[in-house]
C-alpha cells in the first residue's frame, strides 16, 4: 500500500482553505498574508541550509536582488507580475549559482559573515546609485496578471491568488525534494561530511545545489514582497537586518517541517504588527523577548508543538 | 481517519489563525471622530530636533481644535473637524520607505484611519505617495521637501496635498540671497544627504545659482554622506581642504547637529561660510554652540523666523507651545500645526458648503484645492500642482548671538515672495530654473 504522505496533504488543505479564504479575508489580513507567504518563503530557502548545518545571515541579498530585479524590471515598462516575479526569482538563482561556486567551500560562522559580506555590497552599491532612489529607493506600480489589470482591492486579491499557487508549488517542490537522495544528503553532509564523501557523493555539490535553491526562492520573496507593498528600499529589502528577520523567522519555525516556515513567517508578522500598534518605541523589544522565550521554551521552533502533541497522543497505545 | 486528524491540524495552524483574526475584525471607526493618522519621527536620528517638535506642534494644534480654543481667524468655527472631535494616531516614521508603506496599509485597512498628515522625510513620502493615491486616502504632507512628489511621482494629485513650498524654494532663495550678500563669492561646494532631499536641494540651489551668478564656479567634489550616519570626519576634511569658500547644506536634524559639533571643534566654521536651508531647528537646543554668522533658512517664515511676528494666531501658538514644552517652537512644530490647520480649513470649509453636515473626503478635498488659508506664521496658498501643493513667502538670513537676551536671533533677514522662490503653476520646477526663471515675481 502507498504511503501517504501527511505533509502534502496538510499543504494542500491549507492551501485550499487560504485560496477560499482569500475572498473573505480583511484586506490588513490579506496584506499581512502576502508578506508571511513572501518571507516564509526565503525562510524556506534558509530551511534547507539549515539542515545541512549552515546558517546564511546574507539572505538579503537574494531577497534584494530579487525585489530590485522584479522593480527594475517595471521601470522598463514591464508589469506583468508572471514575468517580474519569474525574472526575479531566476535573476537572484543566477547570483546564488555564481557565488555557490565561492560559498559552498565554506561552513559555520565562516559561510554566515562571507553571505553577509556579499549583502552588504549590494546594500552599499544600491545606496550610492542616485537612480535607483539610494536610501529612498522607488515606487513600484501596481502589476497586471497576463493582460489582466485589477484596480482597488482587486490588486491584493489576484496578488494573493497568485503568491498562494506559486507558494503552493514551490512549498510541495521543496518538500519532496528533501526527501530524494540528495535531499535526504543535508543530514548526512551537516553529520558528517567525509562519510558522504567516501559514500561516493560530493559534499560541495550537494551544498551548492541548495545554495541556488535557497537563492531562488528568496529571489521569488523578494519580488512577490515589492509588487505587495509597492515600494523598495535597500535597509528594508538588502540590509543585515532583513538577512536577521529570516534568520529569525527559521528559529521562531523550527526546521521540522516546509509548512513551518509559513507559520512562524506569520507568527513574527502578527507580533510585530501588534507590538508596534501597541507599542510604537517598543516594538524590538516585544520581537526580541518572543524570540527569547521561544528559544528558552521551545527550542525546536514553534512546530515542534505539534510532535509534542503527536506524541501526547500517541502515549496511551503501547 | 487518524492521518486525516492529523493533517487537517497541519492545515489548522496555518488558516486558524489568519482565520480567526481576519473574519472578525473589521475596520473599528467610531462615527463621530475623525481618526488623524500623524506619523513623525519619535526614534532614530529624525526624532529629537525635528520629528519631536513637528509632533509638539501637531499636538498643540490638535488639542486645540478639539477643545475650539484656536484664535482668530478659527475663532468662529466650532470644535473639532466639522463640528467632530479629532482622534490622533500618532505613531513612528522611521524605518524607511517599505516599512512605512506597510505601516499606511495597516494603518488604513485595520485601524480605519480618515486622514494622514504628517511624514517628514522626503524619501517617505515619495514611497507614500502612489500608495495614498491607490487607496484613495486623503494625505497631507506638511514637512517633506522634495519637488518630485508631484513633478515626477504624480503629477495629477487627487489625494496628496502639501501644504509647504519644496525644495525649489530654497535653492531659489538661497542663491537670491548670495547674490544680494555676497556678491564676490569665489565659489560654492555642498555637503548633503544622498537621498531626495539632499539631493534636489543641491541641484535647485546650484541650477539657481548659475542663473543668478554664472561667473560663480560650483565645486565637483561636494560631499555626499548616508542619510542618519552621523559620522562627518572625512567629509569635513574634504570640506577644509576645498578652495570654495561657500558651503551648501541641507543636512537637517541629528545629522546637522553632528555635523556642526564635529566642524565646531575642527574650526569648519572660521574657514567657511556655511549656507544651511533647515538648520532653525537646532539654534534653540545649541543654544550658545551654534555657529554665528551661518546663513541660516527655515524652509519658509517659520521657527525663529516667526519670533516677532504679531498675530493672534502666532502669538497664542509661541505662548502656548513655550508654557508646554519650555522651549520655543521651531520650524517642525510651524509646519506640523500647519498641516493641521489645513485640515481644519478644509473640514469647516466643506461642512459649510455642504449645509452644515459633515463632509465626505471629495468635498474636503474640493475645498482644499486651490484655496489659500491661514497658516500659523504666513498665508498658504494652495496654487501650484493643480490646487495641491502651496507656495509661501520665503525668508533667510544671518544667525547671530544676542548677548542682552541670552537667545539666539536672525540678522538681516530677506523676504521673497512666493512667486518669486516658487516655479509658476503648472511649470516644472528644474525646467523652470534652466529656462532662466522666467515669470518669477520678485
Amino acid at each position: 500500500m502507498r504511503h501517504i504522505d501527511k505533509t502534502v496533504v496538510g499543504l494542500t488543505i491549507a492551501f485550499l482553505a487560504l485560496l477560499f479564504a482569500d475572498f473573505f479575508m480583511a484586506e490588513w489580513m490579506r496584506f499581512i498574508g502576502l508578506q508571511s507567504l513572501a518571507r516564509g518563503t526565503v525562510a524556506l530557502g534558509l530551511l534547507v541550509l539549515w539542515r545541512t548545518g549552515l546558517v546564511s545571515f546574507g539572505h538579503a541579498l537574494y531577497f534584494g536582488f530579487g525585489a530590485y530585479a522584479a522593480a527594475m524590471l517595471t521601470l522598463l515598462g514591464y508589469h506583468d507580475a508572471f514575468f517580474l516575479v519569474f525574472a526575479g526569482t531566476l535573476i537572484a538563482g543566477l547570483l546564488a549559482f555564481l557565488l555557490g561556486f565561492l560559498l559552498r567551500r565554506y561552513r559555520a560562522i565562516f559561510f554566515a559573515l562571507l553571505n553577509m559580506a556579499f549583502s552588504m555590497i549590494l546594500y552599499g552599491v544600491i545606496v550610492k546609485t542616485e537612480a535607483l532612489g539610494s536610501t529612498d529607493g522607488f515606487s513600484v506600480l501596481a502589476p497586471t496578471f497576463l493582460g489582466y489589470a485589477p484596480e482597488g482591492e482587486a490588486v491584493q486579491t489576484t496578488l494573493f491568488l497568485f503568491t498562494l499557487v506559486f507558494t503552493y508549488l514551490i512549498t510541495l517542490g521543496v518538500h519532496l525534494y528533501l526527501k530524494t537522495t540528495l535531499g535526504g544528503m543535508s543530514m548526512a553532509v551537516r553529520e558528517n561530511e567525509i562519510r558522504v564523501e567516501y559514500l561516493g557523493y560530493s559534499a560541495e555539490k550537494v551544498i551548492h545545489f541548495k545554495y541556488v535553491l535557497s537563492g531562488l526562492v528568496a529571489g521569488f520573496g523578494g519580488a512577490i514582497m515589492a509588487l505587495a507593498i509597492g515600494q523598495v528600499d535597500p535597509d528594508s529589502m538588502a540590509n543585515w537586518t532583513v538577512s536577521g528577520e529570516f534568520v529569525f523567522i527559521t528559529i521562531l519555525s523550527g526546521i521540522g517541517n516546509v509548512a513551518a516556515t509559513f507559520v512562524g513567517a506569520l507568527v513574527f508578522e502578527l507580533i510585530r504588527t501588534y507590538a508596534f500598534e501597541y507599542a510604537p518605541q517598543f516594538w524590538q523589544f516585544i520581537l526580541g523577548g518572543s524570540l527569547l522565550a521561544i528559544i528558552m521554551f521551545l527550542p525546536d521552533g514553534i512546530w515542534s508543538v505539534l510532535s509534542r502533541l503527536r506524541k501526547a497522543e500517541k502515549a496511551p497505545s503501547p | 481517519m487518524n492521518i486525516m486528524k492529523r493533517s487537517g491540524r497541519v492545515a489548522l495552524l496555518a488558516t486558524g489563525l489568519a482565520a480567526a483574526i481576519g473574519f472578525t475584525a473589521g475596520a473599528a471607526t467610531a462615527a463621530e471622530t475623525v481618526v488623524m493618522a500623524v506619523p513623525t519621527f519619535l526614534t532614530g536620528a529624525g526624532a529629537p530636533a525635528f520629528g519631536v517638535p513637528a509632533r509638539n506642534g501637531a499636538e498643540v494644534i490638535i488639542e486645540a481644535i478639539n477643545k475650539g480654543t484656536l484664535p482668530a481667524p478659527y475663532d468662529k468655527s466650532g470644535k473639532g473637524l466639522a463640528g467632530r472631535q479629532i482622534e490622533a494616531l500618532i505613531y513612528d516614521e522611521s524605518g524607511g520607505g517599505v516599512k512605512q508603506v506597510a505601516e499606511f496599509r495597516n494603518k488604513v485597512q485595520k485601524q480605519g484611519v480618515d486622514l494622514f498628515v504628517g511624514y517628514i522625510s522626503s524619501g517617505t513620502c515619495a514611497a507614500i505617495t502612489p500608495v495614498a493615491e491607490e487607496l484613495k486616502m486623503l494625505t497631507i504632507f506638511p514637512i517633506c521637501g522634495t519637488p518630485r512628489i508631484f513633478e515626477e511621482i504624480n503629477t495629477t494629485p487627487k489625494y496628496v496635498f502639501r501644504t509647504m513650498g519644496h525644495a525649489t524654494a530654497d535653492g531659489v532663495a538661497e542663491a537670491l540671497y548670495v547674490k544680494a550678500n555676497m556678491a564676490d563669492v569665489k565659489g560654492y561646494t555642498g555637503i548633503n544627504q544622498n537621498y531626495a532631499w539632499g539631493q534636489d536641494s543641491w541641484r535647485d540651489f546650484d541650477l539657481a545659482m548659475k542663473q543668478l551668478m554664472p561667473a560663480v564656479p560650483a565645486s565637483d567634489k561636494a560631499q555626499w554622506p548616508k542619510i542618519f550616519s552621523g559620522q562627518y570626519g572625512a567629509e569635513i576634511s574634504a570640506l577644509m581642504l576645498s578652495e570654495e569658500p561657500l558651503v551648501h547644506s541641507s543636512l537637517w536634524g541629528g545629522d546637522l547637529e553632528a555635523f556642526i559639533f564635529q566642524g565646531s571643534a575642527r574650526g569648519l566654521f572660521r574657514k567657511k561660510k556655511l549656507l544651511f536651508s533647515v538648520a532653525d531647528t537646532s539654534v534653540y537646543r545649541l543654544g550658545k554652540k551654534v555657529p554665528t554668522g551661518v546663513i541660516l533658512g527655515a524652509r519658509g517664515p517659520y521657527g525663529i523666523f516667526a519670533a516677532n511676528v504679531d498675530t493672534p494666531l502666532n502669538n497664542w501658538f509661541r505662548k502656548v507651545y513655550i508654557d508646554r514644552y519650555s522651549t520655543p517652537p521651531v520650524g517642525g512644530s510651524y509646519q506640523a500645526a500647519q498641516g493641521v490647520l489645513a485640515a481644519k480649513f478644509a473640514y469647516d470649509k466643506a461642512a459649510a458648503a455642504n449645509g452644515g453636515k459633515f463632509p465626505s473626503t471629495d468635498q474636503v478635498i474640493a475645498a482644499l484645492e486651490g484655496a489659500t488659508y491661514q497658516g500659523i506664521a504666513a498665508e498658504v496658498h494652495m496654487n501650484r500642482s493643480n490646487g495641491h501643493q502651496a507656495a509661501t513667502i520665503h525668508q533667510i538670513g544671518i544667525l547671530e548671538w544676542d548677548k542682552d537676551a541670552g537667545e539666539p536671533i536672525m540678522t538681516k533677514v530677506a523676504t521673497f515672495p512666493a512667486d518669486c522662490v516658487m516655479p509658476p503653476p503648472g511649470v516644472n520646477g528644474t525646467e523652470w530654473l534652466k529656462g532662466g526663471m522666467k515669470g518669477a515675481k520678485c
